[in-house]
């Protein structure tokens, strides 16, 4: 499904990495491992299609991403460093916003259901900008709950959460990878994910 | 297939609604940097009463020509609200990730853009216009062109703000970047008043400005996709 071959990205004059090639198929889940400034952030922006990589080719479903970006991207949820929420909404405005940007209308109360799941119970009206930084992650996180996209790409989603919201997620991720589907993570906490298949690639080796 | 284009045109058109209804509701929650340039278009125009001569005859030859200039620093100003928040939060890499189009997307934003720094300019045209001893007609005018002209300000200047994006001092550069592009908008809006004001024939000048809000509205929405995609990256 998502192919990487022969990826090459540059930052600046700084080669954070070369002839990087491998594939991603349904139910498997992929571990980015690495030291600070190793290039995971840029790796996995580029496998999105947010940074142009200087040789190489990211395919998905056997074509080059920027020649289907509409549909590549409607079937890619990406949760980066920031959270993607604007603080002036509520996480209730910010979450059905996103839907409804993505093309997707989702009706309110599953909305409102995923905000309690996900811990935000009774703070669903209040603007995010009054929420903690943990509290703040689990609006952006909530999305999750509410995609069927294909593939999640997560950059360090256990930043900033407490334990019962490091449980909720990876049991989040595993369902995800339950449904054939395919998730690419990177992190600096060693969480117990039970996946069929987990494939992992080192960035300083 | 016609009905799966059909659908896929509904999705794209409430994509992009909700993209417009997102910034004016922002825009909402965040009165207070729309009253500034307000006051700030206000208060320029209410300088040169006070500096060149009180004298009504004085103001009246400049009054089209200062309220234009008013106009173009006041759209500029409100630029750097453009993407800048949406840059910094990360819903601007979400944007570019969304499976829309994205110069349709950038042309709901400048739309929300130009109704909330824009529609205000025109409405506050007239008693700035009174205050420079504008007759009536003229000050009709005044507003038609500054309403066919704003749209075009906000679109010229959305490329420039994409462009900029993340840049130290952007709020300088983009000045020097899109004001020399707003140099036809202006000839052709205070020409068209002066025209008006002189007796001689004006619709010359308004079809231009149309023809100039037509082409931006094509060009720039796609130029200002490139420029994010640079700047995100």
């Amino acid at each position: 499904m998502l192919e990487v071959s022969g990826l090459e990205v540059m930052r600046g004059d700084h080669r954070l990495f070369t002839d990087m090639s491998f594939s991603l198929q349904g139910g498997e889940l992929l571990r980015l491992r690495g030291s600070n400034g190793s290039g995971k952030t840029s790796l996995l922006r580029t496998v999105c299609g947010l940074l142009e990589p200087s040789q190489g080719e990211v395919l998905w479903k056997g074509k080059n991403i920027h020649s289907q970006r509409d549909e590549f991207n409607g079937s890619l949820t990406y949760l980066g460093h920031h959270n993607g929420i604007k603080a002036e909404l509520t996480g209730f405005e910010n979450l059905r916003l996103s839907s409804a940007l993505g093309g997707k209308a989702i009706p309110d109360d599953r909305i409102y259901e995923a905000l309690e799941t996900i811990g935000l119970g009774g703070r669903e009206d209040l603007p995010t900008q009054v929420l903690s930084q943990g509290q703040k992650r689990r609006v952006a996180l909530a999305r999750l709950l509410l995609s069927d996209a294909d593939l999640w790409v997560l950059d360090e989603p256990f930043t900033a959460l407490d334990v019962k919201a490091v449980a909720m997620l990876s049991g989040l991720i595993e369902g995800h990878l339950q449904k054939g589907r395919m998730v690419m993570l990177t992190t600096h906490q060693e969480v117990a994910i039970r996946a069929g298949e987990v494939r992992e690639v080192d960035l300083d080796g | 297939m016609v009905e799966e284009d059909s659908l896929k045109q509904q999705s794209l058109l409430a994509a992009w609604w909700s993209m417009v209804m997102r910034d004016l509701t922002l825009a909402m929650r965040r009165r207070a940097d729309v009253l500034t340039t307000l006051f700030f278009f206000l208060i320029v125009v209410s300088l040169f009463p006070l500096g060149v001569s009180p004298e009504m005859n004085i103001l009246r030859g400049i009054a089209p020509g200062v309220i234009w200039v008013a106009a173009l620093l006041a759209s500029m100003l409100s630029l750097g609200r453009l993407f800048s928040d949406d840059y910094q939060d990360g819903t601007l890499e979400q944007m570019l990730l969304l499976p829309q189009p994205l110069s349709v997307m950038v042309l709901g934003k400048v739309l929300a853009h130009w109704l909330v720094s824009g529609v205000p300019l025109v409405l506050l045209a007239p008693l700035l216009g009174i205050q420079m001893g504008l007759d009536s007609s003229a000050i009709g005018l005044l507003m038609l062109t500054l309403l066919l002209g704003t749209p075009v300000l906000s679109l010229i200047g959305s490329v420039g703000a994409a462009l900029t994006l993340g840049v130290r001092g952007g709020g300088v550069l983009v000045s020097l970047l899109v004001l020399p592009l707003y140099i036809p908008v202006l000839i052709f809006g205070t020409g068209a008043v002066d025209a008006g004001t002189s007796g001689m024939d004006f619709e010359g000048h308004l079809s231009l400005l149309g023809a100039f809000l037509v082409l931006a509205a094509l060009l720039t929405p796609l130029a200002t996709a490139a420029a994010l995609r640079i700047s995100v990256e």
